[in-house]
């Protein structure tokens, strides 16, 4: 295969699309490296939709190039090695799991045996029962089973653990997991920051159809200087509220929580106004904080 | 990839794929009964209450042949409007349509096996009439004729696929059986599948030709050596025309969703 290696499974190149007067994406250039799960995060109407469509050839790029393992995301060779779970797929209500799986394993060249998809999917003992009869996290499963069915090297994730419990989507997690370390591409969009921390490999995040930040889990989360001091104390909130690096402040009985950009300094501010302190607690802002940083920044900007 | 898997599983092939879908169409309609109750009982009904109990003996009129060719058709129109016309409103608003484009499904599949599961049922209805009308219809008819009505009644759904999934186009999987109701029922009567066109008023019979269900009506009874108007050629022109109009809308409707 000319595109082994470490050749993107899927490419963006300078893409531009709107829809109407709408600027969907606006010079958006992204790889999905092979190997590797990247988590596309953004606010709603950012464009992610739009990239995954223009990537699985639903729609037309205005401007710019699309690739899927180096071709057309039309070409059906490019595509059988593609698996899809969309947000949105209501299937026949009257055809049974068995019939959905076997339909989808038909077009595969390799396809995962029909057994050994339901049981990975968790769903081994509802293969005879009606799709319209299973309730919406088992639906949300049967379209993950349809998803690897083909055994993908590279799988598109449209908000895959909507609607799952918490067992469920531990389940997907891990099995997700499992296929990046057989050498599968992810490409993940989630509403659920803590998924895209507990998965990705790289996050990219598309604000107003530009990708304003693109790294590490890790990478992303320093961009944000935050941190997040807990702790038990009498100290009065205005007190602490007048210290330099703080940014906000909220108690909660006699704990504390404090923001801030300069947590050493604080902390020692802390223990030396009150003796008394306990429970002391320092973390990093999370993705969610980084996220949310960035992308209203981004809006700021647009704004000025 | 593990090198054994790569070679003792069998490579894509377009026959099964094509057989699967067209199979699960089908058995997904099959298993609805709001849509195979009605499309499959009720030419059937119609036939052995007007063909079989009420009219026999009419004088001249053979019934029992006419009414196996007009019942046949309007039963066959069922599953393309309906077939169509229900399932693409339904695949296109749940989403169904599109995960079937991003999967790497063959082009074409996805018509092709919906207008198999047409032709499925219109065979199936063609056998139940068949079945009726030479047990308790008294009906005789040469090998030849009922090929010739076979025929008809197979590609006769073409013209009632594409009006179907215009609709689809145009409305949402609710609204549509609504829809399509109000252009089954009408024109089923409009070009004299229930009663023939000479019973009815004379401005009826003159707008009869504008409607595609009156041509393969007339195609039906010469098939079975019926009285029957206008030219073969000009019928099979007509619906042609229709297939072709309707099919070339539903594409642009397409193409701009």
């Amino acid at each position: 295969m000319a595109n082994a290696g470490s050749a993107p499974s899927a490419r963006l190149i300078a893409v531009r699309k709107s829809y109407g007067a709408v600027n969907a994406l606006d010079g958006v250039d992204l790889d999905v490296r092979p190997g590797e799960l990247l988590a596309l995060l953004g606010p709603n109407g950012a464009g992610k939709s739009t990239a995954i469509s223009l990537l699985l050839g639903l729609a037309e790029p205005d401007a710019g190039e699309v690739q899927l393992f180096g071709e057309s995301p039309h070409a059906l060779d490019a595509r059988r090695r593609v698996g899809v779970m969309l947000q949105s797929a209501g299937m026949p209500d009257t055809l049974k799991i068995r019939e959905l799986l076997a339909a989808t394993r038909a077009y595969y060249p390799h396809p995962l045996a029909a057994d050994a998809c339901a049981k990975t999917a968790g769903i081994g003992d509802l293969v005879e029962r009606r799709y319209g009869k299973l309730s919406e996290g088992q639906k949300r499963r049967v379209q993950f089973a349809l998803a690897i069915a083909g055994r993908p090297r590279l799988l598109f994730l449209d908000e895959p653990t909507v609607g799952l419990d918490i067992e469920a989507r531990q389940a997907l997690w891990s099995t997700v997991r499992a296929l990046v370390a057989d050498g599968c591409s992810v490409l993940l969009t989630t509403h659920y920051l803590e998924e895209a921390e507990a998965l990705a490999d790289r996050v990219a995040v598309l604000a107003r159809g530009r990708i304003v930040a693109e790294g590490s889990v890790r990478q992303i989360r320093a961009r944000v200087a935050q941190r997040r001091i807990r702790c038990v104390s009498a100290l009065a909130p205005e007190t602490i509220g007048a210290w330099p690096g703080v940014r906000s402040i909220c108690r909660d009985g006699e704990r504390i929580e404090i923001v801030t950009d300069a947590a050493e300094s604080v902390v020692r501010l802390l223990l030396r106004e009150d003796a008394a302190l306990t429970e002391l607690e320092v973390q990093r802002a999370g993705l969610a904080e980084a996220f949310m940083e960035i992308t209203q920044n981004e809006i700021a900007q647009e704004a000025a | 990839m593990n090198a054994s898997a790569r070679f003792t599983l069998p490579r894509v092939s377009l026959p099964r794929i094509y057989a699967l879908e067209s199979k699960h169409e089908f058995l997904r309609l099959l298993r609805a009964p709001q849509f195979a109750v009605p499309t499959l009982l009720f030419p059937a009904m119609f036939y052995c209450l007007f063909a079989v109990l009420f009219v026999k003996g009419a004088s001249g009129f053979h019934a029992n042949i006419y009414l196996l060719a007009t019942y046949g058709v309007f039963g066959i129109m069922a599953p393309g409007l309906f077939g169509f016309g229900v399932s693409v409103a339904f695949d296109r608003e749940r989403g169904w349509l599109t995960l079937k484009r991003a999967q790497p499904m063959p082009p074409g599949a996805y018509l092709a096996s919906k207008l198999a599961m047409a032709m499925l049922f219109a065979a199936t209805i063609f056998a139940i009439l068949a079945l009726l009308a030479t047990t308790i219809g008294g009906v005789t008819l040469p090998l030849a004729a009922w090929l010739r009505l076979f025929l008809v009644e197979i590609f006769g759904v073409l013209p009632f696929c594409a009006i179907g999934l215009c609709v689809a186009t145009l409305v949402s999987g609710q609204a549509a059986p609504a829809v399509i109701n109000v252009i089954y029922l009408p024109m089923s009567f409009l070009s004299g599948l229930w009663m023939p066109l000479s019973v009815l008023p004379p401005l009826m019979r003159e707008i009869a030709p504008l409607w595609p269900a009156y041509h393969l009506g007339q195609l039906a009874l010469s098939a079975v050596g019926q009285p029957s108007e206008g030219s073969t050629l000009i019928h099979i022109l007509a619906l042609a025309a229709t297939t072709a109009i309707f099919l070339a809308v539903a594409r642009r409707r397409f193409a701009r969703a």
